[in-house]
């Protein structure tokens, strides 16, 4: 049997005197779309920077296939190269063209030509629809195409895990579809996904699993449909009910 | 922008008319008032009753022509000595900047002694630098070079490294911290992160503040006359000492404003389109 891409196990993290997260345990198997929901200072962004080796975790241990990331033998540049993430905002480089943004990883990192990173790139973004954008600047792009550009970059070296952290809420509601739907191609083409979410519909469209995490624990976790519309913890019923009403 | 004239409407067309005619209003009264300033500016000056001296031994024609040859060589040492100090300059205060932001135990030596060494040439006043440079230095024999010229350079380097440094950092630490995360996420080392997402950000966030540096850089070139370099500078006290005239003096300064002007327009016009492009063409 092939090991999970991505196994959490009992994963701490404090700043300064406050738990983050404590002890997180989290299986995401080949193929798998979790979505990770929980209130704002819950810990959905940290558990995701701790995935991508930007947090330094304080105990427990973080599987990216037979590879322990939490090792600080590991090489942490060859990790991040593996995992493509998308941040809230602030993700393209503004001083460069789309189509350098898209293929500075595969340049800079992995070392392939750039003719061939370009053909890839093109490739990727004339699939979104962004083709014709390649040679702007993101400044010149709208929030939803930037962050659909940020997608494409993410994906652009073929990582085995895609994390996104609340890719929309940024973005004017007109704009959140074209991104959503970007991220149901995805998963539809069997790309890994972890994702932090405030898309409830979109979580129980598209996610396999979803998970709630509260003050840094994950107070339950199941099947999408299941979890969201008949949660079993008091907790989870909660918050829930912030979003439908 | 603006419609063709067929598929303007009156209220339009009358709107623009008015434009004009109060435009070319303001035109004429800045025209009038400037030329009414400069006579009663000109006036005074001249009514005052030492002007005859003071044109005499200041705005002398024949000495600033007699002066002329050899303060324009100087001038030219002047350009060498900036061309080489901007360089200089350019290199080591990027590189102070960065070892500035270097993270980790290792970089401890380093990082403070950049920061003792910005501390130390901001306080310092560029005359004593050159002092200590054009006279000390040379006195340990370390390099075979012991041009005046050269040891100016160095200190004209080591006190404008400081500054432009501080210039540079304040431009990296005004890249949005999400920046470097983004870059890291992509599997950028902290070197590659810097060199291609941080640092071409703030440059160009820092630009004016840079091009500002430049021309006070350009100015401060003539102090290196205090070492006997003959630059423009002193090349005009040699001219001013033989004939007893100073006119040499306003000959060199004029030369140095006019080196100075094409940076200063090129400043101003770059921060102005900067302004522009983040106010997005409104008009307020
Ligand atoms: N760099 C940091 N230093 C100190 N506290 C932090 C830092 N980052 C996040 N936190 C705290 O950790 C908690 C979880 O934050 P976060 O993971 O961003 O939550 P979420 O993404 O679910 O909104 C919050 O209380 C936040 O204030
Ligand atoms: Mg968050």
């Amino acid at each position: 049997m092939t090991p999970p891409v991505l196994r959490l196990d009992g994963v701490r993290k404090r700043f300064g005197d406050t738990e983050v997260l404590g002890g997180v345990d989290l299986t995401v198997a080949e193929h798998d779309v979790v979505a990770l929901i929980g209130a704002s200072g819950s810990g959905k962004s940290t558990l995701l920077r701790c995935v991508n080796l930007l947090e330094r975790i304080d105990d427990g241990q973080i599987w990216l296939r037979d590879t322990d990331i939490s090792d600080p033998r590991v090489h942490a540049d060859r990790v991040r190269a593996r995992i493509g993430t998308v941040f809230q905002q602030f993700n393209l480089f503004p001083h460069i063209r789309v189509i350098d943004n898209v293929t500075l990883a595969s340049r800079r990192v992995l070392r392939i030509p750039r003719a061939t990173a370009e053909a890839t790139a093109l490739e990727l973004l004339d699939r979104v629809g962004l083709a014709g954008k390649a040679r702007e600047y993101p400044d010149r792009l709208s929030g939803g195409q930037q962050q659909r550009v940020a997608i494409v970059r993410a994906i652009a070296t073929n990582p085995e895990l895609l994390l996104l952290d609340e890719i929309t809420s940024a973005l004017d509601p007109e704009l959140v579809v074209e991104v959503l739907d970007l991220v149901r191609d995805l998963k539809n083409e069997g790309t890994t996904i972890v994702m932090a979410t405030h898309e409830m519909a979109f979580a129980r469209d598209v996610a396999d699993r979803v998970v709630f995490l509260d003050g840094g624990v994950i107070v339950e976790e199941g099947p999408a449909a299941q979890l969201l519309r008949e949660p079993r913890e008091d907790r989870t019923r909660a918050f829930l009910a912030r979003f439908l009403t | 922008m603006p419609a063709s004239r067929e598929t303007v409407s009156d209220v339009e067309l009358g709107r623009r008319a008015y434009r004009r005619k109060q435009n070319a209003r303001s035109v004429l009264i800045s025209f009038v008032s400037t030329i009414v300033f400069a006579v009663i500016v000109w006036i005074t000056i001249i009514n005052t009753p030492g002007w005859n001296r003071v044109q005499r031994s200041f705005f002398d024609l024949e000495t600033a022509i007699a002066a002329w040859p050899r303060v324009i060589a100087g001038l030219w040492i002047n350009v060498q000595v900036l061309f080489f100090a901007v360089i200089g300059v350019l290199v080591l205060s990027v590189l102070l900047a960065t070892i500035r932001t270097l993270r980790g135990p290792i970089w401890f030596p380093l990082r403070a002694l950049a920061a003792a060494y910005t501390d130390l040439f901001r306080g310092l006043p560029l005359i004593i630098v050159l002092f200590l440079v054009g006279f000390g230095l040379p006195g340990l024999e370390l390099f075979p070079r012991n041009s005046a010229q050269f040891w100016g350079t160095i200190a004209l380097i080591l006190t404008y490294s400081a500054y432009v440094s501080e210039v540079f950092r304040a431009g990296i630490e005004a890249v949005h911290p999400s920046q470097r995360l983004a870059a890291r996420s992509l599997g950028l080392n902290h070197g590659q992160s810097m060199r291609i997402v941080v640092l071409p950000q703030a440059v160009r966030k820092v630009t004016p503040a840079l091009m500002n540096d430049f021309v006070a850089m350009q100015k401060d070139v003539g102090l290196i006359s205090v070492l006997g370099v003959v630059d423009a500078v002193r090349a005009a006290q040699i001219e001013t000492a033989a004939n007893f005239n100073f006119t040499p003096y306003v000959v060199a300064g004029l030369l140095f404003v006019l080196l100075a002007l094409p940076m200063i327009r090129l400043t101003d016009w770059y921060t102005a389109r900067l302004r522009a492009r983040e106010q997005m063409g409104s008009l307020v």
